[in-house]
């Protein structure tokens, strides 16, 4: 076969041959990569969903930094046990703000996708504090250390800025009031107007029980709104996606 | 291409040829080479199947129509299918008559005893002992009442949460704006003197009278408690938090508000949240 024959310039220039296998590896990049940005099952828009909150953005980084991820998954996956156990399979557009995602690869504690309103505020203290002491087999470490650390929004302007150029909507609006908006969602008694108007559903409680912002409060805050985003009561996900 | 060569043949070679070194063109096992066309012809179907060409909007659906989305919701469908008829028995009995009916029961508290584990067992404990701060629920003491319909109820809507509109509410004032030190010491020897030793016997008698002043209208002249308004019995050795002095001067001074988040709504069905109250119920201190 004459064309066959031809692959003999390739394999006898290197640099031909670089161009070629590029060209290979960029189609198949194309085909496989590509259609994920107009696929409808990965761009589903869902009602509900919003940027996180100040705070709870903070929250979201001493998750990452702390390395949750690496023992909990956000990630529930269509099958019934899953579904039993932790509630409705995740949707894409649930993480579509999730800058890098926390889907995680491996569950040696449980799914934490929905974990938002399932435990009152005083038993993420305590379990913090002392996991043993509220679920005995529990392998988890203590990070009651989190509650003396008090945090001040000093670079939220910046973090909500970086977002944006990643692409997650933050208005200008937003990231002007940023600083107040993270220091009112932990005072119930502080003028939370703004902050709902902008983050619908945004709890607003002293998370911790203690005076002052602790990265306690941080993390707290963004585990309880977690998964609640959507409201499945209204919802009903099309099934052949 | 798959004939076989003789022994005594040399087969062909490639026609390559290096340092004097030639290759043989022997033809591939005929195993192999049936398996992979074998895996072309399974490709071929399984793109005609399944989910497989991503086009503009949405990736060929296959002529199985499979999808995962699809596949969970029909799994879950069959398996409340198969207990619709004992779930919908559950969802309108009588709720004090379902402990007569063997069958009912023995249906809920073991479907119960799974709602437990997925919901409950991470604050009361996997054995339902409780923790400090979440009561044990095996024992005679209910905060809010021991009855199926109190526990079910309780389920269903909570304490104290922001959630349900219905949720059972009481707070106990901080006394540490409200008395003077001295009066709190009191009471707190009082308080302890009920159930057992308190720290300094000589302030029992006026801690009676703080007692009577402050903390009667909801725990009761007698300390015994009220589940209407979910005030513990300070009467008994059960303590929530703990009943050493520290711990219930810390009470008296700060209070408590322990919450329970709402198991109705979107999380459990009517006959989930009845199999777990009675499955709570049977534990053993259920009234």
């Amino acid at each position: 076969m004459a064309i066959l024959d031809k692959h003999a310039i390739l394999e006898k220039n290197v640099t031909l041959l670089a161009i070629f296998a590029f060209l290979v590896v960029t189609i198949g990049g194309i085909v496989q990569i590509a259609p994920l940005f107009w696929l409808e099952n990965t761009i589903e828009d869902v009602e509900g969903m919003r940027p996180y909150s100040p705070l709870e953005l903070t929250g979201r980084d001493i998750y990452v930094r702390e390395g949750c991820y690496v023992c909990h998954s956000q990630m529930i996956r269509p099958m019934r046990d899953e579904v039993e156990r932790y509630g409705h399979y995740s949707l894409a557009a649930e993480s579509k703000y999730d800058h890098p995602f926390q889907w995680g690869s491996k569950r040696t504690g449980p799914d934490l996708a929905r974990v938002g309103g399932r435990y009152s505020d005083e038993w993420h203290v305590d379990h913090l504090r002392d996991p043993q002491s509220v679920v005995p087999e529990s392998v988890m470490p203590k990070y009651g250390f989190l509650e003396n650390r008090m945090i001040e929004p000093e670079h939220i302007e910046d973090l909500l800025g970086t977002h944006r150029l990643v692409g997650v909507p933050y208005t200008e609006e937003m990231i002007e009031n940023a600083k107040a908006d993270f220091n009112v969602q932990v005072d119930p008694f502080g003028d939370t107007d703004g902050l709902l108007a902008r983050y619908p559903n945004a709890q607003v409680r002293n998370f911790d029980g203690q005076p002052g912002i602790s990265e306690a409060d941080a993390l707290i805050a963004y585990l309880q709104m977690l998964g609640t985003l959507v409201d499945f009561s209204t919802f009903t996900p099309v099934a052949n996606r | 291409m798959a004939k076989k060569p003789t022994k005594k043949q040399e087969p062909d070679t490639t026609g390559h040829e290096w340092d004097g070194i030639q290759e043989y063109n022997n033809p591939l096992p005929r195993w192999w080479l049936w398996t992979f066309y074998a895996c072309i012809v399974w490709a071929l179907w399984y793109v005609v199947a399944y989910p497989a060409w991503p086009l503009i909007n949405e990736a060929t659906a296959g002529y199985k129509g499979w999808s995962t989305r699809a596949n969970v919701a029909e799994e879950i469908a069959e398996a409340e299918a198969a207990n619709a008829e004992i779930n919908a028995r559950l969802a309108s009995a009588e709720l004090t008559a379902i402990a007569d009916d063997a069958e009912l029961q023995g249906y809920a508290t073991s479907a119960g005893a799974a709602v437990y584990k997925t919901w409950c067992a991470q604050c009361h404990g996997s054995g339902a002992a409780g923790a400090k701060g979440y009561p044990n629920l095996q024992d005679d003491a209910w905060l809010w009442g021991g009855t199926i319909e109190d526990i079910h109820y309780t389920v269903a809507h909570g304490i104290r949460n922001e959630e349900d509109a219905d949720a059972r509410y009481s707070e106990m004032p901080a006394f540490g704006d409200l008395l003077e030190p001295a009066q709190i010491e009191e009471v707190v020897n009082y308080v302890m003197s009920l159930s057992g030793e308190p720290q300094d016997a000589s302030l029992v008698a006026a801690g009676e009278t703080v007692f009577m002043d402050n903390c009667a209208a909801c725990h009761g002249e007698q300390a015994q408690g009220d589940i209407y308004q979910g005030a513990p019995n300070l009467s008994d050795a059960i303590w929530l938090y703990g009943g050493d002095y520290d711990t219930v001067k810390y009470t008296v001074v700060n209070s408590r508000y322990g919450v329970m988040p709402p198991m109705g709504g979107a999380d459990l069905s009517e006959a989930e949240i009845r199999a777990v109250a009675l499955y709570v119920h049977q534990l053993g201190g259920g009234e």
